[in-house]
């Protein structure tokens, strides 16, 4: 059983998907997803710590050994990424039930397949990260891509409907880049598994074929990830979508997007030639950086709070390929860490902000008037996560910023590391517009009531979690020192 | 020679070019649809390409030495980018046909002007 483990990270929410679909709409439906769900979480636990403590976990599909078949392999980067989708999926999927019930445009008879599509988007995010095999990667991102433009069109606003379905463009776009790119890569090297990849690319490597292949994957896989300029998708879909669905996404997907870049530019193509040859830095740096400013700014004047927070999911991301950009242990931990300290920030704002258009309705600035006096303990989720966006001190998102910071100063890049410091204030002051809003304003004249214990819960839970992890560091800084090591070829 | 040899990378590109053309121009949602799929199955030419052997036959064993054998798993592989392909095309449509309901239209500027008016 134990041995099966990396396989069954996938194969459990991808059987309970289907089954679900089978159920009547009520509680039973929800707790298979719930099930589903905690057991990956659980998994992940598990493979976590047995690959801190034995190191890197090979695992032949079907039993047909590695260049051949499909190879299932796990190292510290991606069973610490294995944890955050897992886990964020399941706390997610708690708050779900609720908004699924009330607030989603399903006929009831329908609701069962809201869970089917959110299992098979959690399937696609955990396969494309536990899997070591290059073509796996892009069957996996489609599979999670479709079933979250479909989650993505079931919200309210019939604005869905247009988001789900320009990032179903945009998408598919990327995609059929990224399959160009792996096309070109079997051309010159025979293979598909990631480490014969990487053992075969070297030969070649000064080849047109490998360079536009790499060029592919680069684009194709930014599209994705919503790298400035190529985000242009990813407002619209985060605003209406549904809040669970908004909160699962923007908590997981883009983050999944990064690690797939991670593996293409660190262990597939190797530093050296990403970095040294192809100087991907010089790219990445200031399209990180106009990014982070340009996308910051932009929040600053959009009035819909979910919007908002969609265009500092932009900004965030510029950090972590920020830290990427780097190019050394510092700024890849704090790119890592990143990751899960942005999934934790994110997935308790957008939570909060799920439990606040409950009783309101929408999530624009006018009507949140005043919420904070009749919603404190929402109000107060919020301001948690919108204190660890800023990275303020004792929350998680200051641990990664820290790193940020003393990786652009490694490397004396100090207007870099004062740009980082400045544009935290630009966050500041988004975030503050809600706050005052929704403290200093009357209170709404309409009884609006404290959001159901059902929704709380789960928004609290990753609120406590951004407290927690911004002073018990070990996973958070540790682990992520850890696997940027192993990207990096520094430790095994 | 080589650039006519070739040939059917030529056409990759072309249709390739063609496809993204259409989806970036069009402003039609069924027609950027058209244009995507155009796209993607220009990428199933490349696949299916570059597993061909000039005389080869199919991955079947027989008991003959000398037998030249296409490469399968490029074919394999874009069986299955195809079903990926087909499943984004239905699922595209059916977005359409929603937002036909939704709005009465599928011209993406009519869409737009009715969004704008509605955040007025």
């Amino acid at each position: 059983m134990i041995d099966h483990l990396p396989a069954l990270q996938v194969v459990i929410p991808l059987i309970a998907a289907p089954l679900s679909a089978l159920f009547r709409p009520g509680r039973a439906v929800w707790g298979l997803a719930m099930a589903a769900s905690g057991l990956s979480l659980l998994i992940a636990i598990l493979l976590l710590r047995q690959v801190l403590e034995q190191g890197v976990i090979s695992y032949p599909m079907g039993n047909w050994p590695a260049p051949w078949g499909i190879e299932y392999r796990v190292d510290a980067a991606n069973a610490f990424m294995l944890l955050i989708v897992s886990m964020i999926g399941t706390v997610v999927i708690a708050f779900a039930r609720t908004v699924v019930e009330q607030r989603i445009r399903l006929p009831e008879h329908k609701q069962p397949w809201f869970y089917t599509a959110y299992l098979l988007c959690l399937t696609g995010l955990l396969g494309m990260i536990v899997t070591g095999d290059a073509f796996n990667v892009f069957v996996f991102l489609e599979i999670s891509s479709l079933s979250s433009y479909v989650l993505i069109s079931l919200g309210r606003d019939r604005r869905a409907l247009t988001a789900a379905y320009q990032y179903l463009i945009m998408g598919t776009i990327g995609a059929t880049f990224i399959l160009i790119g792996i096309g070109l890569l079997y051309v010159m090297t025979g293979t598909l598994n990631m480490m014969d990849l990487a053992a075969r690319i070297p030969a070649v490597s000064g080849t047109r074929t490998i360079r536009a292949a790499f060029a592919f994957l680069t684009v194709g896989v930014s599209l994705k990830l919503a790298l400035f300029p190529l985000h242009l998708w990813l407002p619209n879909a985060y605003a209406y979508a549904p809040s669970p669905v908004t909160a699962f996404l923007a908590a997981t997907a883009t983050k999944v997007a990064i690690y797939v870049l991670l593996r293409f530019f660190f262990t597939i193509f190797g530093a050296e030639f990403s970095f040294n040859v192809m100087e991907l830095d010089r790219i990445l740096l200031p399209l990180a950086l106009i990014g982070i400013f340009s996308a910051s700014v932009v929040a600053i004047f959009q009035t819909n709070v979910k919007r908002m927070l969609a265009y500092s999911s932009v900004a965030q991301i510029g950090y972590m390929i920020l830290g990427v950009s780097l190019v050394s242990v510092t700024g890849l931990t704090s790119t890592l860490s990143h990751l899960f300290n942005h999934a934790l920030m994110k997935g308790t704002l957008f939570m909060a902000l799920g439990c606040i258009s409950f009783r309101i309705g929408a999530a624009s600035l006018d009507r949140m008037a005043g919420v904070g006096r009749v919603m404190p303990w929402t109000m107060g989720a919020f301001v948690i996560g919108g204190l660890s966006l800023i990275g303020a001190p004792l929350t998680a998102g200051f641990v990664s910023k820290w790193y940020l910071i003393l990786g652009a100063l490694e490397r004396g890049w100090w207007p870099v590391a004062a740009l980082v410091l400045l544009t935290s204030l630009l966050a500041v002051i988004y975030l503050w517009r809600v706050v005052e809003v929704a403290y200093f304003k009357p209170a709404p004249e309409r009884p609006v009531r404290e959001a159901p214990l059902a929704l709380l819960i789960p928004t609290w839970t990753l609120a406590l979690a951004n407290l927690y992890f911004g002073m018990e560091t070990s996973l958070n800084a540790g682990v992520a020192r850890r696997a940027a090591e192993t990207l990096l070829g520094v430790a095994p | 020679m080589q650039i006519l040899g070739l040939y059917n990378y030529w056409i990759f590109i072309v249709l390739m070019m063609c496809g993204f053309y259409v989806v970036m121009s069009r402003g039609n949602l069924v027609k950027k649809l058209v244009g995507l799929n155009i796209f993607q199955t220009s990428v199933f030419i490349l696949y299916i390409s570059m597993g061909k052997i000039i005389g080869g036959t199919a991955p079947i064993i027989v008991n003959q030495p000398d037998v030249v054998y296409s490469n399968p798993i490029p074919h394999v592989l874009i069986l299955t980018a195809i079903v990926v392909g087909i499943a984004t095309t239905s699922l595209g449509l059916a977005l359409v046909v929603r937002i036909n309901e939704a709005y009465g239209t599928i011209e993406e500027d009519e869409i737009h002007e009715q969004d704008e008016e509605e955040s007025l």
